[in-house]
């Protein structure tokens, strides 16, 4: 670890935590429903877009029409992937003429588009037309960022309405998100990428005849546009398989700066709102202090372990950091910090192979996306998947001091700890039943490239990155299969939906109650002692239940790296 | 919930067609319009020409295995440098396989007169599989081999290394580093071959 690495990741932290109020402001004015400055341009856009669909964006829904409007919309735009990826072959924007996907890949690929997941089971370069990429797979990585905004807006109005039925409108929530939010920052960003070396144009590959008089193809396309998005709505599907490693994706320092950024500027703000929301901005910071502690706690891990490197490569007569895996430019420090960002929120782009991590290093990845993402968290996803915790969190408090549990002025009751629990229990459903299946069925075996301890975690890294949605992988697993394509798709979309569903009939169920005064008895939920128990209830919770996996993969495999054993 | 669903169809279906056609296309072109009329060069690949055709990019790296040259990382897309095949190894810290491509490639190193402990780039394939990059030392590590073969001073070689490290932005950001694309025109371009070649 070097000085100056410590610089640019506490650097990263102060930059964001000052962007913190005026994105959260901005991201305010949205969930009221506010005219923004961009309302001049866009205004006449998103009231065409109510009347042409028949919407009255000031008619309140409750919880279940909202849910359903959601789930419908969703639906359709995985549908329209689907057709697109199967059609490619015969459609127009396919210079590289590349043929339509197989049944199993493009159902993969459009639940993981439409679940804000991206896992790739396909190497982007070799598979995708450029329509493809930009028609199938771009508009998810607004319109799923631009729901998750919208469902955690849902759940803000479910703690700061009183007596209320409705928790606001799904299609002036998701348009007013797409419009005002997303869409004009992706222009500025891919202006910023494209001056930066990262191609944008229609045409398929170049050719190149190398200084050694070798012939290079170059695949090259719409990259900018999809990369802007990929990262601000924590996305993370490369436009390549080498993602944010690719030197076309993310050519500087500076660039891959922009992308972290990116990816948590979000999620930082949307703590700021839902302070606001609720009206006290402390609560925010309470929420965010818990996420930062967990965040630098994560990259420390990862940072030390990589900059020590690998002692059985040291072995060999090579010094320094563990490089493989990683690009020259970026260097150690920002390599692990971009790691952590990535899985801390449900991003999953890459800039370095996590598959070749070491272990420890590889293992911070791994639970951060086991804790359920609420690191900072995905767009929205992470804010609302983190109220969950505190839900929970409120219970056991009371529990413990025998107080009723209230949280920003709501009390919190059997329905809703129920329903928390719920959706916190898929995760570890879904991860530890479909590894388990997978380490003993033969076609589960087939998939890792890896042996031993190493290989289990492939398979475990691969449905814990598909149920929480992150998209990252251990690359070496071979899940281009019907049977990883199947089962991870199935992962995904449980994972979202199953999350989401209890989620807002949390939101319906809080806003139908009055508001409860804080009092004497109340838990305090500002203070340092809040943000212990939150940390503490994350980790007893959500990374308790994983130990026993983490040992027979990352750390068995730790075990063997210090002895210097290889497999 | 029957009429709810059929309130939802009509505004999911509209609104899939429009935000499809606005994300889907007008955004992805109208930012390929600007692209091209700005930033005509990156947007294309930021090609390096020469006598009208393409050399290489400045962004991408490329396959330098000669020995008169500086070399690039070991490289796992495709065959090594495949620009449609983009991949790390993705070999894990305890694979075996890891290993037995390391050791040659330190062998190598050793059998050039490279005594000193090497640095990790050198023999650690990118994630990308298309670095266009090597840390300043992993660049001086190969001036040895490179000044034999072209008959030149080390010391003329030494001073071209440093000539084109490219220092962290702002100090801070990434780590130093040598374009070795840049290297190795900037190497041809002092005219002098070598017998070998």
């Amino acid at each position: 670890m070097t000085i100056q690495g410590w610089i640019l990741i506490l650097g990263f932290v102060g930059i964001l935590l000052a962007l913190t109020k005026p994105v959260g402001s901005y991201l305010f004015a949205l969930y009221e429903g506010r005219r923004t400055p961009l309302h001049l341009v866009l205004g006449p856009v998103e009231r065409g877009f109510y009347r042409l669909s028949g919407i009255d964006p000031a008619k309140e829904q409750g919880w279940r029409r909202y849910t359903l409007h959601m789930l419908t919309f969703n639906a359709l735009l995985m549908l329209l992937t689907y057709a697109v990826l199967r059609l490619q072959g015969v459609l127009p924007g396919n210079p590289q003429g590349l043929p339509g996907l197989s049944e199993h890949l493009a159902f993969n690929t459009a639940v993981s588009f439409t679940t804000n997941t991206n896992w790739q089971s396909y190497g982007g370069e070799s598979t995708m037309s450029n329509l493809a990429q930009m028609f199938g797979l771009t508009i998810h990585n607004f319109l799923s960022a631009a729901t998750g905004i919208a469902l955690a807006f849902a759940l803000f109005r479910g703690f700061a309405r009183r007596s209320s039925a409705t928790i606001g409108n799904f299609w002036a929530d998701a348009t007013r998100v797409t419009l005002y939010l997303l869409l004009p920052f992706c222009v500025v960003l891919t202006v910023f990428y494209t001056a930066s070396g990262v191609p944008q144009t229609m045409a398929g590959t170049v050719d190149i005849t190398t200084l050694e008089g070798v012939s290079q193809v170059l695949a090259i396309g719409p990259v900018a546009s999809q990369e802007a998005i990929k990262m601000l709505g924590t996305n993370g599907g490369g436009f390549f398989n080498a993602n944010s490693a690719h030197p076309f994706e993310n050519p500087t320092a500076l660039t891959n700066l922009i992308q972290m950024l990116s990816i948590f500027v979000i999620g930082f703000g949307l703590t700021w709102t839902f302070g606001k929301a609720v009206g006290n901005t402390r609560q925010g910071w309470a929420i965010l202090s818990a996420m930062v502690i967990l965040f630098l706690a994560g990259v420390t891990v990862t940072y030390w372990q990589e900059a020590a490197g690998n002692p059985i490569v040291h072995q060999l007569g090579v010094a320094g950091g563990n490089m493989e895996g990683k690009e020259v430019r970026f260097g150690m420090a920002a390599s692990a910090l971009f790691a952590v960002v990535t899985t801390a929120a449900s991003c999953g782009a890459v800039n370095g192979m996590h598959d070749s991590f070491t272990a420890l290093g590889g293992m911070i990845p791994l639970l951060n996306i086991q804790l359920g993402e609420v690191v900072i968290g995905g767009v929205g996803a992470g804010i609302y998947g983190f109220l969950l915790f505190a839900i929970l969190a409120v219970f056991v408090a009371g529990l413990m001091v025998g107080r009723t549990p209230e949280y920003v002025g709501k009390k919190i009751e059997g329905r809703e700890v129920k329903l928390a629990v719920l959706a916190i229990a898929i995760l570890p459903l879904v991860i530890l039943g479909f590894t388990a299946l997978s380490a003993v069925l033969p076609s589960g075996l087939a998939g890792p490239l890896n042996k031993g301890p190493h290989g289990f975690t492939e398979i475990l890294y691969a449905f814990t990155s598909g149920v929480g949605n992150n998209g990252s992988a251990f690359a070496g697993l071979t899940a281009n299969t019907p049977y990883y394509d199947g089962l991870l798709g199935v992962a995904m979309w449980l994972g979202r939906f199953f999350v989401i569903v209890p989620m807002l009939a949390i939101a319906g169920s809080l806003a139908s109650k009055t508001h409860t005064p804080e009092s004497a008895g109340s838990f305090p939920t500002t203070g340092a002692l809040w943000v212990g128990l939150l940390i503490g209830i994350i980790l007893i919770v959500g990374g308790l239940t994983f130990l026993p996996s983490l040992a027979l993969g990352p750390i068995a495999d730790h075990l063997a790296m210090i002895s210097g054993k290889t497999i | 919930m029957g009429n709810d669903f059929t309130s939802a169809l009509r505004p999911a279906f509209v609104m899939t067609i429009l935000f499809a056609l606005l994300l889907g296309i007008g955004y992805p072109l109208a930012m390929t319009g600007i692209g091209q009329t700005f930033f005509p060069v990156q947007a294309n690949g930021s090609l390096v020409m020469e006598g009208g055709r393409a050399i290489g990019s400045t962004v991408v790296g490329q396959a330098f295995v000669a020995d008169r040259y500086f070399q690039t990382r070991p490289s796992a897309a495709g065959k090594g440098y495949d620009g449609l095949a983009s991949s790390g190894s993705n070999l894990g810290p305890t694979s075996q396989a890891l290993v037995d491509r390391i050791t040659p490639d330190v062998a190598k190193q050793r059998a050039a007169g490279n005594t000193a402990p090497l640095p990790a780039d050198l023999v650690t394939a990118s994630g990308s599989g298309l670095d266009p990059d090597l840390s300043p030392a992993a660049a001086l590590a190969q001036v040895e081999r490179v000044a034999k073969v072209r008959g030149m001073p080390a010391e003329r070689l030494r001073a071209l290394v440093t000539a084109h490290v490219e220092s962290p932005v702002m100090g801070i950001l990434g780590d130093a580093h040598v374009n070795v694309l840049a290297l190795n025109r900037a190497l041809d371009a002092t005219g002098v071959t070598g017998a070998t070649r």
